[in-house]
């Protein structure tokens, strides 16, 4: 932690502690694991009343069963394939997805000429439902990995644009205008004011982006796939294996978590700078520098 | 020199902002513009800057005419507009981005130095006070040395005290470089601390009402016999229950 003061050693003198950062910082090791303490509960929970006969097994089996049958997935190596496919279309949707969305954002957002052309028609197709799509993907582009990351692309882009845009037009006049006194070109007024100011909104479009795109993996590999986790899934339900769709499902759940962890984590690096209510920052006594 | 020549603004949705104005600003001098709110005083000082364009009429900065942001105009505007991901050195370092760094470096130490805030260089514009974020925004307009500083009420959104001490501070900051000064503000006193001349502006459009030349010996203290007898003379041509 970087605490600032003034060069002076005036004991009077205000101190600036960097905030920022990482959320949880200096709280107690004890307060960043709260979050898992109502699953952990839950689970033995389960458990326990799996064991007492409560839940029927080939309904609800017992989180150990699931953990055996994902176990036995993961000792044959079958179970990598899946997650490494799933991960695979997902990244690769989410790529191209969001590489589109950042295009046509950025110029929606910057130029009205290309707003009034194109985010007319890009908000009807957002209201399209993504399941709307699959068949008109399968006929163009096969059954096999074209088609699913074209779904998954098409769920990460909406959010994506619509973020970026939006974002763009709500960057503050007052700050473009200090760009106009500096007599910075319009590529120069992208790269140092909108670009920046924009990336609050813009990462909350990748994250929403990312968790569409996860959701539209599982609609992709619904519709015919051979490996994957959806696969797994809809496996499970074929074979009436109820401890394959649970375990499925948490994989699901918990891949889902630490990609959206991994963006939050990258995009906080470079939102330090946000004067937030959760960003626990100190101002402490910097009016009295004033005086 | 600043010339404003017979300048007359009328805003595209046909209201008229100016009328007529004109005005000469010498080196190194220092002007308000004082005036009731709407009398186009911000309007004016927005087109000298190049930030907006006359409907007729010119600016001329050096017998050339202004018709975009120059290089030799530094504008502070009543927020400090500090961009809130750059560290107070790099908002000071915003204009002077095509410099070598050594150079920038410098500069911006020295800008930050004048203003008073060496030692808060690496802070986030979210940790300053809004009278240190406007002192930033001051050391961000001088660090190009410009010829002619521009200030829109700069000290309005501030609290009593820390107006009164930035006053006494840009008058300060003035003596380095000693840039001519054209600031508009609806406080009389802060005119009357600062100014070699006020014009007083009225009237919807605005025109200008009545020209001063304050001849109060520098430094000026606000409590001074004199400096309250010229304010009592603005307030009584300023009488804001006559109409212009």
């Amino acid at each position: 932690m970087t605490a600032l003061a003034p060069s002076q050693s005036d004991a009077n003198a205000p101190r600036l502690v960097r905030g920022g950062g990482r959320g949880g910082r200096n709280r107690p090791a004890l307060g960043r694991g709260k979050g898992l303490l109502l699953p952990v509960l839950l689970l033995v929970l389960w458990e326990a009343l799996s064991r007492f006969g409560v839940f029927a097994p080939n309904l609800l089996p017992a989180p150990s069963k699931v953990l055996g049958a994902i176990a036995d997935l993961a000792v044959t190596g079958e179970l990598l394939e899946h997650i490494a496919i799933t991960l695979y279309r997902v990244a690769l949707g989410f790529l191209i997805g969001g590489a589109a969305a950042t295009l046509l954002g950025a110029a929606t957002g910057y130029s009205r000429t290309a707003r009034e052309l194109l985010d007319p028609l890009l908000q009807s197709l957002r209201n399209i439902p993504s399941i709307a799509w699959v068949p008109l993907f399968i006929l163009w582009l096969g059954i096999y990995e074209a088609s699913k990351v074209t779904l998954i692309a098409t769920g990460v882009f909406f959010p994506v644009y619509l973020n970026l845009m939006s974002g763009i037009q709500n960057v503050d006049r007052k700050l473009v205008e200090v760009g106009r006194v500096y007599r910075l070109s319009g590529l120069q007024l992208v790269r140092r004011v909108l670009l920046p100011a924009t990336l609050p909104t813009y990462i909350v479009g990748l994250r929403s982006g990312l968790g569409l795109g996860w959701m539209f993996v599982v609609a992709a590999e619904y519709m015919g796939a051979s490996k994957g986790l959806g696969f797994l899934l809809v496996d499970g339900q074929m074979t009436g294996r109820p401890q394959i769709i649970i375990g499925s499902i948490a994989l699901f759940a918990i891949f889902g978590k630490l990609t959206d962890l991994l963006l939050a984590t990258v995009g906080e690096r470079f939102l330090t700078w946000q004067d937030s209510f959760s960003s626990n920052h100190t101002r402490a006594s910097a009016d009295a520098a004033d005086r | 020199m600043l010339r404003i020549d017979d300048l007359s603004k009328r805003f595209d949705s046909g209201v008229k902002a100016l009328e007529t104005v004109t005005l000469t600003v010498g080196q190194s001098e220092i002007v308000s513009l004082v005036g009731t709110s709407g009398c186009g005083k911000s309007t004016l000082l927005r087109i000298v800057g190049g930030l907006d364009f006359p409907t007729s009429g010119s600016v001329l900065i050096d017998d050339e005419p202004v018709a975009a942001p120059r290089p030799e105009i530094g504008i502070v505007f009543q927020e400090p507009r500090l961009m809130p991901w750059l560290s107070v050195a790099d908002n000071v370092k915003f204009g002077i981005e095509d410099q070598p760094r050594p150079v920038k470096d410098e500069l911006a130490t020295a800008a930050l130095a004048k203003v008073g805030l060496t030692g808060f260089a690496e802070a986030l514009p979210r940790q300053l006070s809004g009278g240190m974020a406007q002192r930033v925004a001051i050391a961000r307009a001088l660090v190009t040395r410009p010829s002619i500083l521009l200030l829109d009420e700069p000290f309005s959104a501030l609290d009593a005290f820390t107006r009164l001490k930035l006053q006494d501070h840009l008058l300060q900051t003035w003596e380095f470089d000693r840039p001519t000064m054209l600031f508009v503000t609806h406080d009389i006193d802060e005119a009357l601390v600062l100014s070699d001349r006020i014009i007083v502006m009225r009237g919807h459009p605005g025109r200008i009402h009545q020209e001063y030349t304050v001849d109060l010996p520098r430094p000026r203290r606000r409590t001074d016999a004199a400096f309250q007898l010229w304010k009592e003379r603005l307030l009584t041509d300023l009488d804001l229950s006559v109409e212009a």
